[in-house]
């Protein structure tokens, strides 16, 4: 029988469950699809008891407790063999998709309030995308990045500046001075400006961030853990201060930026009139009668695609070695493996994603704005990485998707809530960033794996790395 | 490390002077355009010039008792402490509720009562700050010792927030002001000039400044360098182990060290109450990087290094701002700190004064 480690709560739960009969060798010898069902049934009539008297029954509950209990009961791999293991993953994505139409109709949340409408759900998954991004390097290499909102900010700005009337320039007589365009949607040209297709521009945003990522990068990789945490908070700190000061380039009158008002409008995003007449996909997103829907799909299109590069990585060579330098430098560097090159790759992808998704989030939101970009972004996205589970992409993306929830909607409903039922009169949004410091410190002191740890790291945190200097002072 | 008594060879190559590569010339020259940049501003400005450099010593001088608080709890835990902002920042907060509502000090309270009321609120607010920060390593620091070292770097910045939080419930979000005076400064201080040369004012606040910041850095040296705490200190930031074996009780001196650290926040968070008037539950964060920046720019860990580099970069900020020849302007004021703190970590990790970091490599 395995012997399984437990915590203080594991063992008393286990005490208490053998009061009545369960003990743990005997819940070991039933077949995992039996457990599985116990777990699930157990949970469901807690919910049943608990929770359904106080919020009220709704059919939509009932729904989806079926789907969860159909999903996570049987034991699909042993049933269909490898392909089973895509049977969850497969079945989420079918549920996501087809949200919108959906979303509305479900039941209330106790206390979190309404499932998000689908404004907040593309909000939310371009969230996911960035944590999915800075888990490749805070979670797979180690580096601890306080300042990826650089990197969203730079995506931001270099679509924004290079779909919009930005560059118009202005002739003696008023009209535009330059006018580039370059399969841009919905554009009047009279306007000028430059007006690049948005779908070039996500990926020449991406290119563009990781290229400055690997400039940030390779002066400041050579110092380790906490020093190059402070020098990427500089950069995070730098970048949004040359956004807004950026109208007036070294006073020669060279606007990049547009200063504190940003770059607003920025150009529709869609696919044009042609492909909508003779393929049918969307004409222009941001006239279209269903656009949140249509940003909705192009999201879980890039949020596929983040995930799927972040799986492939981490079980490439690269991916390996970053690891491997998470654990071990020194071991890492005596076994052969570049440590420069491999955490500027790293640094370099990172960086690519959240390119990626400032540029779809400033077309989300036709603007690039200084304002939104704060250290208090980059610790926001930090917490949605390290409360989902360092290093895991699933415990990321719940993560992040749940904390982004909060941000938008959940936790301005969840204050309705503590202030009507308690009596009380707290502003709970204000101390968003104080509650999201305690999810920090709590989660770092009590489990600090996340809450869907990644095996192996766990075992880190458990065993210890030797995460001890490569060069020591006392033997130079 | 071998055993055997190092031969002479050995001595020769370790004491080879490093070969002079690209970064160094780089990072000369930089220093180098600093100074000429400087040199062409002290012609064309003398007296604004002079005006900047006294700013800058008034303004390096609250920087360093807060980079001072960094380089202690750095030096004995090698942990950016970033919460150390905050706790700065709720000094600043006692300090202004302790004039306000105890003494109620204004603008026409005699010499005799404001000094003694001063020196108290001094030791309240140190106490105070010195109690939440050791607080913060009791609660979010120790019981991660053995952890990775990024984990007590990610609860410190938990704890910058909580504690920015709880300033945000206390005070709410606006500023916390005193009645500012003629020249600077709260009203209940003197308002006459010390000196005043041409355009050049150095006003009694700006004073007061020193007169409190001289006599605290000149106690911490002393027990720091002098006092049976300071050496068990020194002993535990060196070894810890060791410093165990050798009878001394760790988590106490980490303890007093934070207390230590939270003390001078309080003092510095008195010091600019009273000469600035207003604090906002926001600035110290911003402050604390500052302030980082001076204490790696000194070299961290050193401690007259945390003060030479707060002197250092109060006075660039002012420069910046004042002057007017090629100077980038106030709007860049937080650029430019964070680029010297880039540019310092790049070409000398081990700071002015510091001795070669392992980070430094």
């Amino acid at each position: 029988m395995p012997v399984r480690g437990h915590g203080r709560f594991g063992a008393a739960w286990w005490e208490a469950l053998g009061r009545v009969g369960l003990t743990e060798t005997r819940w070991d010898g039933w077949p995992v699809t039996v457990r599985r069902a116990v777990i699930a049934a157990a949970v469901g009539l807690l919910l049943l008891v608990v929770l359904a008297p106080l919020f009220g029954f709704d059919a939509s509950a009932f729904i989806a407790y079926a789907v969860f209990f159909a999903l996570y009961v049987p034991s699909w791999e042993r049933w269909l063999g490898k392909p089973g293991q895509w049977v969850i993953p497969l079945a989420f994505l079918g549920l996501t998709i087809t949200y919108p139409y959906y979303g509305s109709k479900l039941f209330t949340i106790p206390i979190l309030g309404a499932f998000p409408d689908v404004h907040t759900a593309v909000v939310m998954l371009i969230f996911v995308m960035m944590a999915v991004g800075l888990n490749v390097v805070v979670g797979y290499a180690g580096l601890l990045d306080l300042g990826y909102v650089a990197f969203y900010a730079i995506g931001a700005y270099s679509c924004a500046a290079l779909a919009s009337q930005q560059f118009a320039g202005q002739n003696a007589n008023g009209s535009p001075k330059r006018t580039i365009d370059f399969g841009a949607i919905g554009v009047d040209k009279s306007l000028g400006g430059i007006h690049i297709s948005v779908w070039l521009l996500l990926v020449l945003a991406g290119v563009l961030t990781s290229l400055i990522g690997m400039l940030i990068g390779l002066p400041t990789l050579r110092l380790r853990g906490d020093y190059l945490a402070i020098v990427t908070l500089g950069f995070g700190e730098i970048l949004p201060q040359i956004a807004r000061n950026g109208d007036n380039l070294f006073n020669s009158g060279f606007n990049l930026t547009n200063g504190p008002q940003g770059i607003t409008p920025v150009d529709s995003i869609g696919f044009g009139s042609w492909i909508h007449r003779n393929v049918g996909l969307p004409d222009n997103y941001l006239i279209a009668s269903n656009g949140d829907r249509l940003f909705f799909w192009t999201a879980i299109v890039l949020v596929l695609f983040t995930i799927f590069c972040s799986l492939r990585l981490r079980d490439s060579r690269l991916g390996r070695a970053w690891i491997a330098i998470r654990e071990d430098e020194t071991a890492a560097a005596a076994m052969g493996i570049p440590l420069m090159r491999t955490k500027t790759l790293a640094y370099a992808i990172g960086a690519f994603f959240g390119g990626v998704a400032g540029a779809y989030f400033a077309e989300f939101t036709t603007s690039a704005n200084p304002d939104s970009f704060s250290f208090n972004f980059s610790v926001f996205v930090l917490v949605m990485v390290i409360l989902g589970g360092i290093g895991n992409v699933w415990g990321v993306l719940f993560g992040a998707a749940f904390l982004a929830y909060l941000d938008q909607a959940g936790l301005a409903d969840t204050g309705a809530w503590i202030n009507l039922h308690l009596h009380v009169k707290i502003d709970v949004p204000k101390y968003e960033f104080g509650i999201y410091g305690l999810i920090l410190l709590v989660v770092m002191l009590f489990r600090p794996h996340g809450l869907i740890p990644e095996a192996r790291r766990k075992l880190e945190f458990e065993q210890g790395v030797a995460d001890e200097p490569l060069y020591d002072i006392t033997s130079a | 490390m071998i055993n055997e008594a190092p031969t002479g060879t050995v001595v020769a190559l370790r004491q080879r002077r490093p070969p002079v590569n690209v970064l160094t010339l780089i990072g000369i020259a930089l220093v180098g355009l600093l100074i000429v940049w400087l040199a062409i501003n002290l012609e064309k400005t003398p007296y604004q010039f002079f005006s900047a450099f006294l700013i800058g010593i008034t303004n390096g001088s609250v920087y360093g008792l807060v980079a001072l608080g960094y380089t202690l709890v750095y030096g004995i835990l090698e942990l950016i402490n970033f919460a150390h902002g905050d706790v700065f920042m709720l000094g600043g907060m006692i300090a202004i509720t302790v004039v306000t509502s105890v003494f109620s000090l204004n603008g026409g309270d005699p010499a005799y009562v404001v000094w003694p009321a001063l020196v108290a609120t001094l030791v309240i607010s140190m106490v105070g700050c010195g109690l939440i920060n050791a607080t913060v390593e009791r609660i979010a620091y120790r019981p991660l010792r053995g952890a990775p070292r990024l984990v007590p770097l990610i609860t410190a910045i938990a704890s910058s927030f909580i504690l920015q939080n709880v300033a945000l419930a206390w005070k709410g979000p606006n500023f916390v002001t005193l009645n500012s005076g003629t020249s600077g400064g709260a009203d209940f201080l003197p308002q006459s000039n010390v000196f005043s040369v041409g355009g050049i004012r150095y006003t009694w606040p700006s004073l007061i400044v020193l007169l409190i910041t001289a006599p605290v850095l000149f106690a911490l040296l002393w027990l720091v360098q002098r006092t049976r705490q300071g050496k068990a200190m020194r002993a535990t930031a060196q070894d810890r182990e060791a410093a165990a074996m050798m009878g001394i009780d760790v988590d106490r001196t980490i303890s007093f060290t934070f207390l230590l650290a939270g003390g001078l926040a309080g003092a510095a968070g008195l010091i600019y109450a009273v000469y600035f008037t207003s604090v906002r539950f926001d600035q110290g964060f911003q402050l604390g990087l500052i302030a980082f920046t001076a204490a790696v720019l000194g070299g961290i860990g050193n401690l007259p290094g945390a003060v030479v580099g707060a002197l250092l970069i109060g006075m660039i900020q002012s420069f910046n701002n004042t002057l007017t020849w090629h100077a980038p302007g106030s709007d860049w004021t937080q650029s430019i700190v964070f680029a010297i703190l880039i540019l310092i970590l790049v070409f000398r990790p081990e700071g002015l004064l510091g001795e070669r970091t392992p980070e430094g490599g």
